[in-house]
């Protein structure tokens, strides 16, 4: 196993260094820049921002700017955020938990959810709660993130409530943990897991309803039946088991979704992820931090894919590492 | 034997593949009443000019947020064309927050095809004929925004851009892709690792960030219209990869067949054939991806534009609509301000069932 890995890493690295290209060029051809910018306040001489621009390094040509630039990123030194006047790395870790907890905690719902729903709504075809199940899908499907937080925010807001935006109450932000503050962050946190979770739970139940739809009509079903096991063990251990593996490998698919609707949603929410973060580094034309965050969210998505590869193998056993 | 054949000739030759796909699409009831919704979408689109009662910028100072009006039949017990109260502001004297209310003494009659609306330019032919209108005061079938302009027009014209921006931006990233995809997998050897490569790069950028910092590219400068064009380039930037994977392995597959084999023997040009011999046959799967791929144009676009990223005033499209709604107080106080999200859906909704429809017309093997 660890063979495969270290192949996958060697093989992920000419595809990084590409993308890390692709990212350094798109913010090249960004007109203006943050020292730019800085020009419009009176107060800033053109001599301050030469000086800030020598400093780092923002006067030498291109390619030496790409090498420095990826040269630190690879020994985590992710640049200077000129607008909050501190080291990249520190911003984004700062954030980084959140995002990732929120990733997880929506994958995690995301699965408990859609695969029971879809195994329910693959043996009720019919039924009334497999009627709902697929129309919520198709909402889910066809609906923008965003469009889905400004529906939940307008929908508590409505109904009297207040728990919108952030994660937490503003008596809560800066407070230490505790069971009232952590009450407090769940009556917060369904929203984003909705927002962020539903289009990923429709096509996962999607997929788990079709899968379930083909397995049942397999001859092994049959078999299993004619030999006299019990139902819930001709469904459990015989069909459910054979329909999840495909969705293994979708778990990988759906990952970019999910950290572009993490993005979109803490954008609309305003929740403490890199979402909003790198929404103002891109509004503000803050290179470094940009740079750092896509680079960041393709190498997530990598380490993602991997996992996912991984997972398959580990529960497939016909799949060999290769 | 001739008499035999001209006679023959008006019935339809029930085995031709291409009626047997209509049949089969023609069975399938979400993919016909997709296909009538997104038939009517575009003829709105086509006719917002006409249909849209006031223009796409035309601000009313004295109409800020206004809430729709209610359209009435029924006046003193009686049954009467449609008609619409006229709406009195007022101000709250502690939050000044302003609350319209409909003054039961001014009745507006709604009257159809009127002439004296704002002028537009359908196909450069100026005209003032609209669908409907109010001789005097105002009528706002949707409300308005904080600028006193008309929800419903806005939309209207705006569909034409959201409408546009997925097909388009289809056509283009097809154009690459189809190219670039059959290059690659014609070709093989190094030009198919580049190109591979290239494709793979691309798929590993999350969608939403790389959009966002692409269209920060599109300087602020630039005219509406130019930022329309550039948000279409963006999406076909990253839309190609996705497609041109896709057609590569059609074109690895259909490479060794008999009728291109031929075709390279009697020294055809490998792009003659790539695009006249390989592409022809891959039409309907062609077709089948570019519906399925087109919402994702369509979501794309009015993400970036609700965050500002996107098409900018003053063009107008649901996604640019909806960021009137970001702010919490707006969308609380304002709600009709979310109409245009219904247009995002059906769109998007329809979009895929017709896709599906299409898929399972077209697939020749499944049994009628």
């Amino acid at each position: 196993m660890w063979n495969f890995v270290f192949r996958r890493f060697l093989v992920a690295i000419p595809t990084l260094l590409l993308i890390s290209v692709l990212i350094f060029g798109v913010i090249q051809l960004q007109p203006g820049g943050f020292l730019e910018n800085m020009l419009d306040d009176p107060r800033v001489s053109r001599e301050t921002v030469e000086t800030i621009r020598k400093q780092y390094g923002l006067d030498q040509p291109v390619w030496v700017q790409y090498l420095s630039w990826l040269g630190g990123f690879v020994r985590g030194d992710f640049g200077y955020s000129f607008l909050n006047n501190r080291p990249v790395a520190g911003l984004i870790w700062e954030r980084l938990g959140w995002t990732v907890f929120l990733a997880l905690l929506t994958i995690l719902v995301t699965w408990v959810v859609a695969i029971p729903l879809g195994i329910y709504t693959a043996l009720r075809r019919h039924g009334l709660g497999a009627t709902v199940a697929n129309l919520i899908g198709y909402f889910g499907l066809a609906t923008p993130d965003f469009l889905v937080a400004l529906l939940l925010i307008f929908a508590v807001l409505s109904s009297g409530g207040t728990n919108v935006g952030g994660l937490f109450s503003p008596q809560y932000i800066d407070a230490p943990w505790s069971w009232e503050k952590f009450k407090d962050m769940l009556a917060h946190l369904w929203i984003p897991l909705i927002v962020i979770g539903l289009d990923g739970t429709a096509s996962i139940m999607r997929q788990m309803r079709a899968n379930m739809l083909d397995v049942l009509t397999q001859d092994y079903i049959r078999t299993a039946r004619s030999k006299g096991l019990a139902e819930r063990v001709v469904l459990w251990k015989h069909a459910v088991r054979n329909a999840i593996n495909p969705l293994i490998s979708i778990a990988g698919l759906t990952l970019p979704n999910l950290i572009s609707s993490t993005i979109i949603a803490s954008i609309v929410l305003n929740l403490p992820t890199i979402g909003p973060f790198l929404y103002q580094s891109l509004l503000d034309k803050d290179q470094y931090v940009v740079m750092a965050l896509l680079m960041l969210s393709a190498v997530l998505l990598m380490i993602g894919n991997l996992l996912a590869d991984l997972a398959l193998a580990w529960a497939d056993p016909r799949i060999r590492y290769e | 034997m001739s008499a035999q054949a001209t006679a023959r000739k008006p019935r339809i030759d029930r085995n031709n593949p291409l009626y047997l796909a209509w049949r089969r699409f023609l069975k399938n009831k979400p993919g016909v009443v997709s296909a009538i919704v997104l038939a009517i979408l575009y003829l709105v689109a086509l006719f917002a000019g006409f249909l849209a009662p006031y223009n796409l910028t035309t601000q009313h100072p004295d109409a800020v947020y206004q809430p729709p009006q209610r359209v009435y039949i029924i006046r003193d017990g009686r049954l009467v064309r449609p008609f619409v109260y006229q709406l009195e502001k007022k101000r709250d004297p502690v939050t000044f927050i302003a609350s319209y209310q409909e003054d039961k003494t001014r009745p507006t009659p709604i009257r159809f095809f009127v002439r004296q609306g704002e002028p537009y330019s359908f196909f450069g032919i100026k005209t003032d004929l609209h669908l409907f209108g109010v001789s005097e005061g105002y009528f706002f079938p949707l409300g308005t925004d904080q600028f006193g302009r008309d929800l419903l027009s806005r939309m209207l014209v705006g569909s034409q851009v959201s409408l546009t921006v997925g097909v388009i931006g289809v056509i283009i990233s097809f154009a690459i892709g189809i190219l670039l995809g059959g290059i690659s997998g014609y070709f093989g050897g190094w030009i198919d690792t580049v190109i591979q490569r290239t494709t793979e790069v691309l798929l590993s950028i999350p969608r939403l960030p790389i959009l966002m910092a692409l269209s920060t590219i599109i300087p602020a400068s630039w005219p509406s219209t130019y930022v329309y064009l550039g948000i279409i380039a963006v999406l076909s930037f990253i839309g190609w990869a996705g497609l041109a994977r896709v057609v590569r392995g059609q074109v690895l597959a259909a490479r060794e067949v008999d009728y291109v084999t031929a075709a390279r023997a009697i020294g055809a040009p490998n792009l003659r054939i790539i695009l006249r011999h390989i592409t022809p046959n891959l039409t309907s799967y062609l077709i089948v991806t570019a519906t399925l791929a087109l919402p994702g144009y369509i979501i794309g676009e009015s993400a970036l534009s609700f965050l500002g990223l996107g098409i900018k005033e003053p063009m107008a499209s649901w996604g640019l609509l909806l960021k009137d709604a970001q702010n919490f107080q707006a969308l609380n106080l304002y709600p009709w301000l979310l109409t245009p999200g219904i247009l995002i859906f059906f769109s998007v909704l329809a979009y895929n069932f017709f896709g599906d429809a299409l898929r399972d017309a077209a697939d020749v093997r499944s049994v009628d």
